[in-house]
């Protein structure tokens, strides 16, 4: 397959990229699938919607995010390289999304889906959310643009994730507990479907992640491209050439296609995610690498590779960070796998854990449990490249959120 | 297109009723219970067979049907358990349609071919698939059309005249209206309101409406039965599997299905205008 032909059109009109992606939906939601393109489209060519997107951008959100060398931990992996015998490592760069309004990259797209639906004159939105991070950019946003805003996350990840449920109950959202299924994100994907396809006149639904059906996918890497587009300027200026890689966690993966995107037609350019591997990837299924341990099917309007059983059933997967703990992943990762453009390697529960616990020694930052799994790699790849080398690896979330968990793991009681 | 479904619903126009379109879950509560109530459907009144084959993410279907998936998926239900109870139903009865309905992911899994081919060999009549939108079942529609099976399209009130060209370009055995935006066994349409739908859709198509989601009681069958050419019920008769004691799961199935082909068969006589 010639891969530099048509990388860069991709999705088709069919919401295609290769044979992934695509409109699996419902009879009832597929007018407004339609429908949704078309207002998208409308939203694309209309300089004042991407103005209004800008100003929400500098003044809401605090984009541009810093680009950030990480001098310490780049020594680090330097010493550790000489110590193999290696020539050194590449500079790490980070692009700090984890300093966004809310704590991570998802309110860059929260605010793209939100403005668009308010344009459309849709009046409710609806979203799903896992570990609460997308629930409460979403409920953010609804606040600030005076839209209601319903939640819908499994009663076990409400459980497991307290304080961000009472931070979307601050910002006025409506939480609605998802006990159907086994209770987590993808249930609540299911059930936030179901709403939608009742409410098909007034209701938006905001997903959370580059994924679902056609235009969902590209809308929202086209959100989240901001953070490549910032990142590639930044290196220039700061370098004065590309770098040889950018690197972001996996779990639906709109960080990192938001990093990747600016950057694919760049060929010298890596691109690498880091996907979950939980407990380790083997038929145990204790994972939630889908590109790495799961095989091409489809669900929530589109088709990827998903974790499921032999019969197509979907497997529920496991990492410790529950935002990367989906049993699919977005459809453009699986056709830039499936292509070799991109490579996706994993980190498990353990590895995530001790590069949370270096970063933090390091370079005096908490990053998020997610963006941990990049960084447990990040060493790899920056030793790999060596010594004259550069790479941008996505810090895509803060931490703080995380500290229970992270105590709970280390056993120590708070 | 199947032959059975064509046969079925030209008896049904011959006898001017609406028939009964009843659907259960495969392996619901277990392989052996789905059997003898498969086997029953038939002189209990059923005119045809939804039988669903379960999906770990029905994301179409209301808490009913939900359960009953999950009930199945615990008995060991899977698509290939589904083929075998329609094969074993089949060589009970060999005229009344049976069609398959369920999500695109246990297909995707099996194969489009290998499942029209294992569906031609158990004597499966077609399939709805929720989440394949004509936009999506190309791949199905070939596979069946090598098979003689019928592909069972679905039109909603978010149709339009547009869309409805496209929903009709391919459809074969039925046109399935299903009556309100919305999961199955939730609110209902009114009976006005599905009446203009069914005429709307008749002067498009020369298929039979069968009409569904929301039907939950005989006379609510009853009323949607006097236009349309059958009427679908799911969750009505799924909740009735756990709706007592275990052992009288068969019977409280049936007679809930006698009921309703009682109301379904009698809608015209009372309504005194046959369609």
């Amino acid at each position: 397959m010639d891969v530099r032909r048509n990388w860069q059109d991709l999705p088709d009109a069919e919401g295609r990229f290769g044979q992934y992606g695509g409109r699996f939906v419902a009879e009832t939601l597929m007018p407004l699938v339609l429908d949704l393109e078309r207002e998208y489209r409308a939203a694309q060519a209309d300089p004042a919607f991407a103005a209004t997107m800008a100003d929400f951008w500098t003044h809401y959100v605090g984009r541009p995010s810093p680009l950030y060398f990480a001098e310490r931990l780049t020594e680090h992996h330097a010493k550790e390289a000489e110590a193999k015998g290696l020539g050194g490592a590449a500079k790490i760069y980070f692009k700090r999304d984890e300093l966004n309004h809310t704590g991570a990259h998802k309110i860059n797209n929260c605010l793209g889906q939100v403005l668009l639906a308010l344009r459309m004159g849709k009046t409710r939105i609806i979203a799903e959310t896992g570990a609460g991070q997308h629930g409460v950019a979403t409920a953010t946003v609804c606040a600030r643009l005076g839209l209601p805003c319903v939640v819908f996350m499994g009663a076990t990840d409400i459980e497991r994730q307290k304080p961000n449920v009472f931070r979307m109950k601050l910002l006025g959202a409506d939480v609605r507990p998802v006990t159907s299924g086994a209770a987590t994100l993808k249930d609540a994907m299911n059930e936030a479907l179901r709403d939608w396809v009742t409410n098909v006149a007034d209701t938006f639904y905001c997903i959370g992640t580059a994924a679902g059906p056609h235009p969902y996918p590209e809308m929202v890497r086209e959100f989240q491209s901001v953070i490549g587009r910032e990142a590639r300027e930044q290196i220039l200026e700061r370098e004065g050439r590309l770098p040889d890689a950018v690197m972001a966690c996996i779990g639906g993966g709109s960080n990192a296609i938001g990093l990747f995107h600016p950057f694919i037609a760049d060929e010298s350019v890596r691109l690498i995610g880091v996907e979950a591997a939980g407990h380790g990837i083997d038929d145990r299924f204790e994972h939630s690498a889908a590109i790495n341990g799961g095989r091409p099917g489809v669900l929530h309007g589109n088709r990827t590779y998903l974790l499921q059983n032999e019969d197509g059933q979907i497997l529920e997967g496991h990492s410790i960070s529950a935002g990367l703990d989906y049993p699919g992943v977005g459809p453009e990762h699986s056709y830039l796998a499936d292509i070799g453009r991109a490579q996706y390697l994993s980190a498990t529960d353990t590895e995530a854990l001790e590069a949370f616990q270096l970063c933090a020694k390091l370079e005096g930052i908490l990053p998020a449990l997610e963006p941990s799994h990049a960084l447990a790699r990040v060493g790899d790849v920056a030793r790999e490249i060596g010594r004259d080398g550069v790479l941008i690896m996505n810090l895509c979330g803060r931490g703080d959120k995380d500290v229970f968990t992270v105590a709970d793991a280390l056993g120590v009681k708070l | 297109m199947s032959a059975r479904l064509a046969s079925r619903f030209a008896a049904l126009k011959r006898e001017g009723r609406a028939g009964l379109v009843a659907y259960v879950m495969a392996s619901d509560p277990d392989h052996e219970t789905c059997f003898e109530i498969l086997r029953g459907l038939p002189s209990a009144g059923a005119d045809v067979i939804e039988l669903g084959f379960p999906f770990t993410d029905p994301m179409a279907d209301g808490p009913s049907i939900q359960k009953a998936a999950l009930r199945a998926l615990k008995a060991g239900g899977s698509l290939k358990q589904t083929l075998d109870l329609a094969r074993r139903f089949r060589e009970t009865n060999a005229d009344t349609p049976l069609i398959l309905m369920g999500y695109a992911n246990p297909i995707e899994s099996m194969g489009y071919g290998a499942f029209a081919n294992a569906m031609q060999a158990s004597g499966a009549d077609g399939a709805i698939v929720v989440d394949l939108p004509p936009e999506e079942d190309a791949p199905l529609r070939a596979a069946f059309a090598a098979n003689g099976l019928s592909i069972i399209r679905l039109a909603t009130p978010t149709t339009d005249e547009r869309r409805l060209t496209k929903v009709l370009d391919g459809a074969s055995g039925f046109l399935y209206y299903v009556s309100v935006a919305g999961v199955t066994g939730a609110n209902a349409a009114t009976s006005a309101q599905v009446r203009a739908a069914v005429e709307r859709l008749k002067r498009a198509t020369a298929l039979p409406i069968a009409v569904g989601f929301g039907v939950r009681e005989p006379e609510a069958a009853r009323a949607i039965a006097v236009n349309a050419d059958a009427v679908v019920v799911g969750s009505a008769i799924v909740d009735e599997i756990t709706a007592g004691p275990a052992p009288q799961a068969v019977e409280r199935v049936l007679r809930k299905v006698a009921q309703l082909s009682e109301a379904v068969r009698s809608a015209r006589e009372l309504e005194g205008t046959p369609a």
